[in-house]
């Protein structure tokens, strides 16, 4: 798609649906025909809108790759930060501004691989965030490389013979480490999408949802599995929906079956209610509940 | 410009780096000098070799680190080995008498020796030992005014412990006044 | 702006450097403190976790140094005063985020407690061989703003100085202690608040929609856009425009990095910060920053009683490097003394800029200890034939 072309689009329609929360002077976007990201987007904007929450006061974090662009082209306050680290810049604008909705929303390379250890520790500790993983199998934006999550026997650039390693559950990952809430669905399951992030959203503690999502320009290239729309053909037919599923029981192998659904629902005192009562405990009147880094102001 | 050099010596445990501290303390918050502590410790935090340097001064202290001290707080045997031939010519030694056994010095050097142990324990908490030091360093040394440091005491050890502190400082105050009256016992 | 009354710890105190830097950071109305424990730095966190609870502050210990870097700058866009604490391994981990903090030009402070290096080196005794990764630690072309405190007095300071520093030239700042300082314990006199002068955070005073991140002005800052007002604004790592938009081309990365430099470059005279004694007709000057400025104190004393014209130079700040400076005393000297514990760090950019014109002298070893000052009396002698 060629600026000319979008530039004549948008003449053509009034207001774009989507104008609301994406940036239209940054369109065209990067992602390939029939990637699932776009989908990812759209169904994060159907969410929040359908939610009637103050975009004001949403923010968004990236890291890098494919996924980590979505902060690029969503109109909230938004950061494009390191890769792996868009969790632990998210928890320190959390932590200055607990009014916020902080979402962060990026790729299964960075989360999980170089980013893992973030995700861990802050699920472990219940930050009250929302994270949106986007998993393709693969690093994409640097060519298809083999990741954490690729599923053994899958190629990739840098498992060209097929992958021998044992990959991540994520939503076990996730779930084990102490998330409140973990879902996932496909990139074709719109609207059970939109209404997981909806969850997520409005959920208390550290909320997680993976999005597994077709590449089709390296993943299902390089594995010969046709188009996107053949991918999106397979999860179609190899979708178990499992809602409340053992988290354990959800692993992806090649070309297998894949289980989606809400694994974890449940409530925990977030990370803030904790250090909260911990000092209210110890201190008692003394103690002025934190609320924000900037107190009186 | 008189600036003194002070180095304690002991275990960890003992208190060698909190003594440190209260002379420091008491030196440049409580009697107008100006003083630096610094130390020195192993990774293990408890039963190995401590030591802690205070230098004091009349004037801002330029070198933090003690190069020839004029006086040595000794609180364990093997720390005095360790630091006996660094000290100054001319230097006062302080130590616990039943857990150092000081060698023979030559005449410029100055002795004295305490039962810390012993008198802490009388106070029924071996725990002072380094307070009761402290004390008797301030009696036979003149570095630092006897008030200064029992401030210093008094505002350093954790709150509730400041009656037993203050005694155990006193005790070792007054061991070490009848001492030197006694004149100093050359070893 | 005055400090916060709340935050400041009027008085006199006896405390190490370490302590020092943690009042520090507190007066000067630091609320987020995100960490992870490594000697000798780790009595800065320690403390403020005791400070914070009660002053309305955040202490996180972080899973790792790249986090907590990481978590300062979301806190920094959040609107709260942040700072974190490492030493030796840690600050090579942080350099990844210290480059976004340059990038986004994001306030915070960062204090290094140098240790020996290289690799897990000394942890417990004082180097300052961290000096040329201060400056150059994340990839890329940048400049920085570093500090050298030579005392817990000056720890305290400068850390106040830092957060102004940073909030007036929105960039990580680095307070470039060492162990020596951050263990010695000394008199640290707290003022009262009404003493404490702070920058505080300049936002626009444009409305959402008129208003961009990175928008052109004569000092080469724009004023922040807040967080949760509708601004909606976007701000990336990558090369970007005043839009904070990425850009990839070669055009725009002339036009983003010259602003990080030159908005440093441009205020040099403002940033740099000497103290000079004696060096009105001296034959040799010594310089150094820390706590050699401090131990090399003797050595002069001694030379100068002997006659020898030296003269000093502390340098509180260490980078920017005093190039003018330098290089107009390198017309007037005999030699240019530079102490310093590492093996001729700050020493490389001193001799580069005496270009030829005096003899140049250093006075380094591998750290663990802070120098003899036989070592830098003898090299005065040396210096003055």
């Amino acid at each position: 798609m060629t600026t000319k072309v979008t530039e004549k689009r948008m003449q053509e329609r009034e207001e774009h649906p989507m104008e609301r929360l994406l940036r239209m002077d940054r369109i065209p976007h990067i992602w390939c025909p029939t990637c699932g990201i776009g989908t990812t987007v759209t169904a994060l904007a159907v969410a929040l809108k359908q939610l009637q929450l103050d975009l004001n006061n949403v923010a968004i974090v990236s890291g890098i790759g494919c996924t980590g662009r979505v902060a690029g082209y969503t109109k909230l306050d938004s950061f494009h930060t390191t890769h792996g680290r868009a969790i632990p810049f998210a928890l320190g604008l959390h932590i200055a501004r607990p009014d916020l909705k902080v979402i962060v929303f990026s790729g299964d390379g960075d989360l999980v691989s170089i980013g893992g250890n973030h995700l861990i520790h802050t699920a472990r500790r219940n930050v009250d965030i929302t994270v949106i993983c986007v998993n393709n199998f693969i690093y994409a934006m640097t060519g298809g490389q083999v990741a954490p999550t690729t599923p053994i026997t899958a190629r990739s650039a840098t498992s060209p013979y097929g992958n021998y390693e044992h990959p991540f559950n994520i939503p076990l990952l996730a779930a084990s480490s102490g998330a409140v809430y973990v879902a996932r669905w496909t990139a074709l399951h719109v609207r059970r999408l939109t209404v997981a992030i909806k969850e997520a959203l409005t959920k208390r503690g550290f909320s997680f949802v993976e999005v597994i999502a077709p590449c089709s320009t390296l993943y299902a290239r390089l594995n010969k599995l046709g188009s996107g729309l053949d991918l999106m053909k397979f999860y179609h037919d190899n979708s178990v929906i499992r809602h409340g599923a053992d988290p354990k029981e959800v692993n992806i192998d090649y070309q297998s079956k894949i289980a989606v659904g809400k694994f974890v629902d449940i409530e925990k005192p977030t990370y803030l209610d904790c250090l909260n009562n911990a000092y209210k405990k110890k201190f008692g009147d003394k103690y002025k509940p934190y609320g924000g880094g900037n107190g009186d102001k | 410009m008189a600036t003194n050099e002070i180095r304690i010596t002991g275990l960890g445990g003992q208190g060698v780096i909190l003594c440190g501290y209260i002379i420091g303390k008491a030196a440049s918050i409580y009697s107008n000098q100006h003083a630096t502590l610094t130390q020195s410790f192993g990774p293990e935090a408890r039963g190995s070799a401590c030591s802690a340097q205070v230098v004091v001064s009349d004037t801002r202290v330029l070198y933090p680190y003690a190069t020839s001290p004029q006086v040595m707080l000794a609180m364990s045997n093997d720390g005095y080995m360790t630091h006996k031939d660094t000290m100054a010519d001319e230097c006062t030694i302080v130590y616990e008498k039943d857990l150092v056994k000081p060698e023979k010095h030559g005449p410029k050097v100055k002795a004295y020796g305490i039962p810390g142990t012993r008198i802490a324990e009388e106070l029924g908490h071996k725990i002072v030992l380094n307070i009761v030091m402290l004390g008797f360093l301030g009696a036979v040394t003149d570095l630092i005014p006897k008030e200064a440091l029992r401030k210093g005491v008094e505002s350093s050890v954790p709150a509730g412990t400041e009656e037993l502190n203050l005694k155990a400082f006193d005790k070792g105050y007054e061991y070490g006044r009848q001492l030197k009256e006694k004149n100093a016992v050359k070893v | 702006m005055k400090a916060d009354p709340k935050n400041v710890l009027t008085g006199s105190h006896y405390l190490d450097g370490n302590h020092a830097s943690a009042e520090g950071g507190i007066a000067a109305g630091c609320k987020f403190f995100a960490g992870y424990p490594i000697t000798p730095s780790t009595e800065i966190a320690e403390r403020v976790s005791r400070r914070f609870p009660l002053i309305g502050g955040v202490f996180i210990q972080m899973e790792d140094e790249l986090a907590s870097m990481a978590a300062i700058l979301g806190a920094s866009w959040g609107g709260v005063k942040s700072m974190s604490c490492t030493s030796g391994p840690g600050f090579s981990l942080m350099m990844e985020n210290f480059g976004l903090g340059i990038m986004l030009e994001t306030p915070c402070v960062l204090i290094n407690v140098q240790r020996g290096g290289p690799s897990t080196g000394l942890p417990t005794l004082p180097g300052q061989a961290d000096m040329m990764q201060a400056r150059w630690g994340s990839h890329g072309d940048y400049e920085v703003i570093a500090l050298a405190p030579d005392s817990p007095q000056e720890s305290f300071e400068l850390t106040i100085h830092a957060f102004n520093l940073s909030e007036k030239y929105h960039m990580p700042v680095l307070v470039m202690t060492d162990e020596c300082v951050g263990h010695m314990t000394e008199r640290v006199v707290i003022p009262p608040a009404e003493e404490i002068e702070l920058v505080e955070r300049r936002y626009t005073d444009k409305e959402p929609g008129e208003a961009w991140p990175y928008e052109p002005t004569e000092g080469g800052v724009s004023p922040f856009l807040p967080v949760g007002k509708g601004y909606k604004f976007h701000v990336t790592g990558l090369t970007h425009d005043y839009r904070g938009y990425p850009v990839i081309n070669a055009e725009t990365q002339e036009t983003n990095v010259r602003r990080l430099i030159d908005k440093v470059n441009n205020h040099v005279d403002e940033i740099i910060w000497l103290e000079e004694k004696d060096v009105e007709g001296a034959e040799i000057v010594v310089m150094a920053y820390g706590i050699s400025s401090r131990v090399i104190q003797p050595a002069i004393t001694k030379a100068r009683k002997e006659g020898i014209k030296v003269g000093q130079i502390k340098m509180v700040t260490v980078w920017p490097f005093p190039e003018k400076r330098v290089r107009e005393l390198a017309g007037q000297v005999k030699s240019l003394i530079m102490v310093e514990m590492n093996y001729g760090q700050v020493f490389l950019e001193m001799d580069r800029c005496a270009a030829g014109k005096c003899q140049t002298y250093l006075v380094g070893h591998a750290g663990g200890t802070v120098h003899n000052p036989d070592d830098i009396y003898k090299t005065i002698k040396e210096a003055v034939k």
